[in-house]
């Protein structure tokens, strides 16, 4: 059966794992599996001059283990990310593709000065890994504020939006859920 | 205009700035092609339309400011925008001068970039249509929230309808609980900045330091631990609305702040001193008696003056208590739906003892009432019975029945809190308790803060 494989990036503290897999439950209606022992060389994508991963190279390699069924996968990663061009990344996708990644390093209270939050940093993780995700199902970036789609470039923009997608994003998402469940939208 | 309608050419000999900038773009919606060098680029914008190109300064063969000029031989209107390394910042400013929007410098904030691309496609959008057709109003519409056939709340609407098209600064008054932040979100929607985001903060819920990097945000390592940089609020409402709740409680150099930036819509960030410009529309909200507070000195007369341009005032629920039977049903049509039960109406014993009490928490009391009855409400209408706060404490305690101590000074809290409309400091002072006693308590007892 279809499902989406939660890939922890090394080892990165996993006290999300429940509400993650419950909170992509939610909005898919699909079954996570935690896949543990995902082989990602993480130095690889290390890059010394930024101090930085870049997620593209972890896209990368996520996508390039091999499947033991059919799914998505999304990585989840605690360090910070970069593409070439942009400062940071909260996270990448393939538009409707198979891989994923998200970091938690950017969402964490600490890193803006402000006191430790665990239950917010948890609500931003879900709301980025739900993007992600979106993204892998062929949804593009979304105007309607509330919506998990819209595009957040900073930490209080996730803040702002739900977890939810709006009607227009499901309107969009249904079909995609419907052939990725019954097959069809594996490649 | 829809980002599918812009077409993007990215131009850049570097295959991975093609490719993380071609996606960016591509996950907005907009059109988008790259090309390796100048040739190609030209090729490109021979074929088809092109609305905004990116292109790298330092390229083999042709380079980015020779190609620009190119560009504006095609079409002066094509917005160009520079991509440069930091050692070509001067290069940059050369192109500047020859008519480039503007240059990102290598890597760039995603927040400037997506700015950057948004200006840029504003910009398009005026030239190509010659800033006529400015998005005209239709119809003035209302949030879903806002209930009511009462001379009082139509004298609102009315003043709604009015303000909202202008670009005039609203003060909102009225009791808390009686919906100023739907009035806020109804002006901003009936205004021109609609497709901007109406940003709320509220003034009493932060310390003055707190709310000083809440609205200016702060530039990395402003103070100890800001590692990264943070936007304020005041930069996330640029060209939409900033709804400043509770304004009466910010002290006297917030306050100081908040009209210069309001005079000159530019401020710095905590730690910073790059200035940064921005667009917006002040709609404020309080409850306070501000005149009296100008009399005593601390609220700022001129802050006053500038805030108190137009002037909205909510009537309280018992001012228009003809409504009380109007948005009680309507409350219990939307738990109905959200809770999926078959519930109705109310019957007309339930809705005269509504119409008879007083509902200091206003309209947000009336609406926590009904949604704890449609919690427990077994039939398909609500009768006495099914109330339990406020009106069932003192009959519970009078019919004799084991009430515990505990019960009673669990629902007592709860009517506080529900009149201070989850305000922890006004009603742990109303209890005579210390706020630490009373979130102890509402942690013991669950109860739900608002
Ligand atoms: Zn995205
Ligand atoms: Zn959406």
């Amino acid at each position: 059966m279809a499902c989406i494989y939660v890939v922890p990036i090394h080892a990165v503290s996993q006290f999300w794992r429940e509400p993650l897999e419950a909170g992509i439950q939610k909005a898919f209606g699909i079954e996570s599996r935690f896949a543990g022992n995902w082989p990602i060389d993480l130095p690889r994508a290390y890059d010394k001059t930024r101090n930085q991963y870049n997620s593209s190279d972890i896209l990368l390699q996520l996508i390039s283990a091999p499947l033991t069924g059919a799914g998505k996968i999304l990585g989840v990663a605690e360090v910070d990310l970069f593409i070439p061009i942009l400062t940071f990344v909260f996270g990448e996708a393939q538009l409707d593709g198979i891989g994923s990644v998200v970091s938690s390093h950017r969402l964490e209270n600490k890193f803006y000065g402000l006191p430790d939050d665990r239950a917010l940093l948890v609500d931003r993780l879900i709301k980025e890994s739900i993007h992600e995700l979106g993204h892998t199902f062929g949804l593009l970036h979304c105007m309607t504020p509330a919506c998990v789609l819209n595009s957040s470039t900073y930490m209080e923009d996730i803040d702002q939006k739900s977890a939810e997608f709006c009607s227009g994003c499901l309107h969009d998402l249904r079909p995609r859920l419907q052939d990725f469940q019954s097959g069809k939208g594996i490649r | 205009m829809k980002p599918s309608d812009i077409g993007i050419l990215i131009v850049d000999d570097e295959a991975s700035v093609r490719d993380a900038l071609g996606k960016w773009f591509k996950f907005d919606g907009y059109r988008v092609e790259t090309a390796e060098d100048a040739n190609t680029a030209l090729q490109k914008l021979q074929n088809s339309a092109w609305d905004i190109v990116l292109l790298d300064i330092k390229m083999p063969g042709i380079d980015g400011i020779e190609l620009q000029r190119r560009i504006k031989q095609i079409d002066k209107n094509i917005i160009t925008i520079m991509i440069t390394a930091f050692a070509s910042v001067d290069t940059s400013i050369q192109a500047l001068k020859e008519g480039a929007f503007d240059y990102i410098i290598k890597p760039v904030d995603p927040d400037d970039m997506s700015h950057l691309i948004r200006n840029a496609v504003e910009q398009r959008r005026l030239l190509s249509e010659n800033m006529q057709m400015r998005c005209q109003i239709e119809e003035i519409s209302f949030s879903d929230d806002i209930v009511g056939e009462s001379p009082g709340l139509e004298k609102v609407m009315e003043k709604v309808a009015t303000v909202a098209p202008t670009d005039s600064t609203v003060m909102i008054r009225g009791e808390s609980g009686t919906g100023k932040e739907l009035i806020a979100r109804s002006i901003h929607i009936n205004s021109n900045r609609r497709y901007f985001p109406i940003i709320t903060i509220n003034c009493g819920a932060y310390t003055e330091g707190l709310l000083e990097s809440e609205l200016f945000g702060h530039e990395k390592g402003a103070f100890t631990g800001a590692l990264y940089r943070r936007r304020g609020k005041l930069e996330m409402a640029d060209k939409g609305t900033i709804f400043l709740d509770e304004i009466g409680n910010i002290g006297i150099k917030m306050q100081m702040d908040l009209l210069r930036v309001i005079e000159t819509k530019q401020f710095t960030r905590l730690g910073g001193d790059r200035v940064v410009n921005v667009d917006f529309r002040v709609v404020c909200a309080t409850n306070k008696d501000l005149e009296s507070a100008v009399r005593d000195g601390s609220f700022r007369e001129d802050l006053y003056y500038r805030l108190n341009v137009f002037s909205i005032v909510l009537p309280s629920l018992r001012e228009r208590k003809t409504d009380i039977p109007i948005l009680a049903r309507y409350f219990v049509k939307k738990y109905a739906q959200s809770m999926n039960k078959n519930v109705t109406n109310l019957t007309p014993e339930t809705l005269d003892l509504l119409a008879r009490y007083e509902w200091p928490g206003n309209v947000r009391e009336l609406r926590n009432v009904i949604e704890r009855a449609m919690v427990g409400v077994r039939g398909s209408i609500i009768e006495l019975k099914d109330m339990s706060f406020p009106f069932t404490p003192a009959a519970a305690v009078a019919s004799g029945d084991d009430v515990s101590l505990e019960d009673v000074e669990k629902s007592h809290i709860q009517k506080i809190l529900e009149r201070t409309g989850g305000n922890i400091a006004q009603a742990a002072s109303l209890l005579k308790i210390s706020r630490l006693t009373l979130y102890n308590k509402i942690e013991k007892y669950q109860l739900k803060k608002m």
